[in-house]
């Protein structure tokens, strides 16, 4: 096993350093100006020559590509070309409130999610099987802004049980986050919700049409541990893999939704960077992107063993 | 036209109950769904963050901070920013007229030597006082970026501070403007900062941020394009006058002002219903009616001057560096219509010829009866006349800055229903400020109209309206050659009065007219909103929290 982790967090190295050459490239190639973004509407071409030259912009691209591997190297993530702040900073800033929204969603969907399809498999054609189907389709259907607005509009503004918008950390107190985060953790977990299930459903229905299963409930074992214990477990693969993907996807940034209940997560700051032309902020948010989907494919990889022990590295 | 009358909304709504308070019995109600948000509204305390005591008006500004140095960049939260920790030297009022701010001054008989003296009691955030060597440092950095600036230290022979307290700028040649240039509000004021701070590369932004403003900045608790926090300088002394824009006394009454960016303008509106933020600086107009009938909320003009928005073609490709072609355009287009698109509501809009501003004291709107109104027929003969010969117009259209999103669509429909050929490309607005900066042809990745939007104050006069500038390549862009708008700029700058720089201003405003140096697309202003127990802003083209209340809610 640790032979294994070791050869897979080794390869991360190639694929992090292609993704560094073709983010460096990709941002070089499309138009934009960050001196231009600094220095305003009314800065003419001769001023905004000499900031980008006080910005390093107009050194060669092999230059510029070489002063950054270096600083990575020393692990400095470099300093915004807007703010003038350090890249780490505001990545740190904005990493907590979208972990703790990304953990909060996929708690609420795993808990929600994963008994809706057992049930619903274990109730094939039912009317629980089809209002579990029903709501898959319509948690894939609404876009999530939309499902925002309409619980803002239900719990903050006509009940007043949270507040419409903003985040605050747990270490400020439990309540305040909580208030904070339900809502944007509902709405992501709509999604979520409907994505898990319908995967636990489609792996359990697989599954219970086993020998072993039919064994097991031939042997008199409760229905509680027929669906639980052997279905699911052998039916995990997919699903874990469903939610660590999710869970990446979570982390490295959920735009609309911080935008709708005013999270300052890491979605927002990878926008603003883009629409400023920060590169230092864009490549280092786009190599943390793709770290933590190799951690978190590393992570489900490694969880599969638990499950299902037929599985050894 | 745009109302000046606050609009407070008149129906009561349903009594308000606390954010956090819990208004349907929890035991009604089951579930998971409900358990967590019941959780969640029981845990919650009654204000998170506020401190007993103290006063914290939140505010939602027109866009989150980023760039905090005043003298590099021109964006107008930068200089929002500067006016809550900077202080002024001198700063105009509402009559547009420059008073005394920091300091007190003299000119002499001939016009070529101006001394200030600092008052008592200026004092920088960090404990040391305000001297005069802080303003010369100050002074000399922006003359380096500000185009007034520029022109001011062209003749200048020395600028020096001959004591803590007096500073001397002596000049080589009469500058009949200098005061209301370095009294400006807007694009760029020159904000006093200590020498050691001022005397960065004005092609640098500046890593220290101490002003001897009313309020003081907090680089510790700033997130760029998230939030920016600024406690009341305890030390700052305000002056004995009232408020009047960026003149007068600046009383912070306020222990705290933070500023919140909210990236979805809806969410923004329903925070301030909720009475979770305290102010937004600029409503989005189709979000009003949600603000309609909350009597804790009023929606207000603020800023008497507006915006305006504009149209700036490239003189040095086809079609138009023809003059006739530019006439054409102003012909097929209309401010009515651009206006009524971008705003909707007739009263956040104005339709108003007057390259300075319709409000401003050069402002005039000789020859611009074509800008008005559309006259498709009229541009059909001009662009005849000109001998067009179908040249795509490329119009770089942004698609992700509202203010400036609409614009290029109508302009799009307009020019082609005169005759003109026009492609339309659409964009981000960083690709648009890329792209304009190039003076390749149109099919080489150049351009050839593009739009923007102004304060009123930054193009209110000949020396700081950048689209005035006459000096081809090394003009703002779109880099008109124009001898004649150069000399009549020269002319402003040598006038010894109000009435003859007036009078230079009206031959600018008829040139501009009959040349088409940019199309003057009309004003339009965005309200503001706040809660009711918010008092005292003042009315001015830049939001200030100083002399601002806030009372019970």
């Amino acid at each position: 096993m640790l032979g294994y982790l070791l050869r897979r967090l080794l390869a991360t190295i190639p694929v992090l350093l292609i993704v560094a050459v073709f983010v460096f490239l990709l941002l070089r190639l499309t138009p934009g100006d960050p001196a231009a973004i600094l220095a305003g509407d009314a800065a003419t071409p001769a001023q905004l020559e000499r900031i980008r030259d006080s910005l390093g912009l107009n050194d060669p691209l092999h230059i510029q590509f070489i002063a950054w591997m270096g600083q990575m190297l020393r692990g400095d993530l470099g300093t915004s070309l807007i703010s003038n702040t350090p890249v780490a900073q505001m990545i740190g800033d904005r990493l907590g409130p979208t972990v703790n929204i990304a953990l909060m969603t996929i708690i609420i969907s795993v808990l929600l999610a994963v008994p809706m399809g057992v049930i619903a498999a274990w109730r094939h054609r039912s009317w629980i099987d089809f209002a579990v189907m029903a709501f898959s389709v319509l948690g894939f259907s609404v876009p999530v802004f939309v499902i925002g607005y309409i619980l803002i509009q239900v719990f903050a503004i006509e009940l007043r049980w949270v507040p419409v918008q903003g985040y605050a950390s747990p270490v400020d107190g439990l309540g305040a986050f909580f208030s904070r985060a339900i809502l944007p953790s509902l709405t992501l977990a709509t999604i979520y919700v409907a994505l898990i299930a319908r995967m636990t459903r489609a792996s359990m229905l697989e599954v219970l049409g086993e020998d072993y299963v039919r064994t097991a409930r031939a042997k008199g074992v409760r229905e509680n541990a027929v669906l639980f214990r052997h279905a699911l477990r052998n039916a995990a693969v997919p699903i874990l893999t469903v939610i660590g993907t999710g869970f990446a996807l979570l982390i490295s940034g959920v735009v609309v939704t911080e935008s709708v209940f005013n999270i300052p997560g890491i979605g927002r700051l990878t926008v603003d960077a883009i629409l400023a032309r920060d590169y230092p902020v864009i490549q280092a948010m786009i190599l943390l992107t793709a770290g933590i989907y190799v951690v978190v494919n590393l992570i489900v990889d490694v969880s599969y063993s638990l499950f299902d022990p037929r599985i050894r590295y | 036209m745009i109302s000046d009358s606050l609009v407070t909304l008149q129906r009561r709504p349903k009594q308000e109950a606390p954010v956090n308070t819990l208004r349907f019995p929890l035991k009604a109600r089951t579930g998971l769904f409900t358990a967590l948000l019941a959780t969640a509204a029981l845990l919650a305390p009654a204000d998170a963050t506020a401190q007993a005591g103290e006063t914290t008006l939140t505010a939602v500004m027109h866009s989150g901070l980023r760039v905090l140095d005043p003298v590099i960049t021109t964006a107008h939260i930068t200089r929002n920013h500067a006016y809550m920790i900077y202080d002024v030297l001198t700063a105009v009022d509402e009559n547009f007229t420059p008073q005394p701010q920091m300091a007190d001054w003299t000119i002499s008989e001939d016009g070529l030597v101006y001394t200030f003296t600092l008052r008592d009691g200026l004092v920088f955030h960090d404990g040391a006082p305000v001297t005069g060597n802080d303003v010369v440092a100050s002074l000399t950095r922006w003359g380096k970026r500000d185009s007034g600036g520029q022109l001011i230290f062209d003749v200048t022979e020395s600028l020096e501070a001959a004591d803590e307290k007096t500073i001397v700028w002596t000049l080589t040649e009469p500058f009949p403007p200098l005061m209301g240039v370095i009294s400006k509000q807007s694009a760029v004021p020159p904000f006093i900062m200590p020498a050691r701070i001022a005397a960065t590369s004005p092609d640098e932004t500046i890593t220290e941020h101490v002003g001897s403003g009313p309020f003081v900045f907090k680089l510790e608790e700033f997130e760029p394009g998230v939030s920016v926090t600024y406690d009341r300088f305890d030390d700052y002394v305000p002056r004995d006058e009232p408020p009047s824009w960026m003149a007068g006394g600046k009383v912070a009454n306020v222990d705290r002002v933070v500023w919140t960016t909210m990236p979805d303008h809806l969410t923004a509106v329903n925070a301030l219903a909720a009475g979770e933020i305290d102010y937004i600086e600029a409503l989005q107009i189709d979000l009003l009616p949600i603000l309609e009938g909350n009597r804790d909320v009023i929606v207000e003009r603020r800023d008497p001057l507006g915006m305006v928005t504009i149209g700036r073609p490239n003189f040095l490709h086809p079609p138009f560096d023809n003059q006739l072609v530019r006439q054409a355009a102003v012909a097929a287009l209309s401010q009515e219509n651009m206006l009524a698109t971008k705003q909707g509501k007739p009263d956040f809009f104005n339709v108003c010829g007057a390259i300075f501003g319709c409000a401003t004291p050069l402002g005039d709107e000789t020859g611009s009866g074509p800008l008005k109104a559309a006259d498709p027929e009229g541009a059909r003969a001009l662009l005849d006349k000109a001998g067009y010969d179908g040249t795509a117009v490329v119009l770089m259209a942004p698609t992700d800055v509202i203010t400036l999103s609409t614009q290029p669509v109508v302009a799009a429909q307009a020019l082609r229903e005169a005759g003109f050929e026009v492609d339309m490309q659409p964009m981000d607005w960083q690709s648009v400020v890329q792209r304009r900066a190039r003076q390749s042809p149109p099919a080489e990745g150049g351009w050839n109209l593009f739009f923007t939007n102004w304060m009123v104050p930054e193009i209110s006069d000949p020396l700081i309206n950048v689209m005035l500038n006459g000096r081809g390549d090394d003009g703002w862009f779109g880099w008109p050659t124009d001898a004649e708008i150069e000399k009549m700029r020269a002319q402003f700058v040598a006038a010894a009065t109000p009435e003859a720089r007036k009078e230079v201003a009206l031959r600018i405003q008829a040139h501009v007219m009959d040349n088409v140096n940019y199309l003057m697309m009309g004003e339009y202003v965005n309200p503001q909103g706040r809660r009711a127990n918010i008092e005292g802003i003042i009315p001015s083209p830049v939001p200030v929290f100083w002399n601002v209340t806030k009372g019970a809610d």
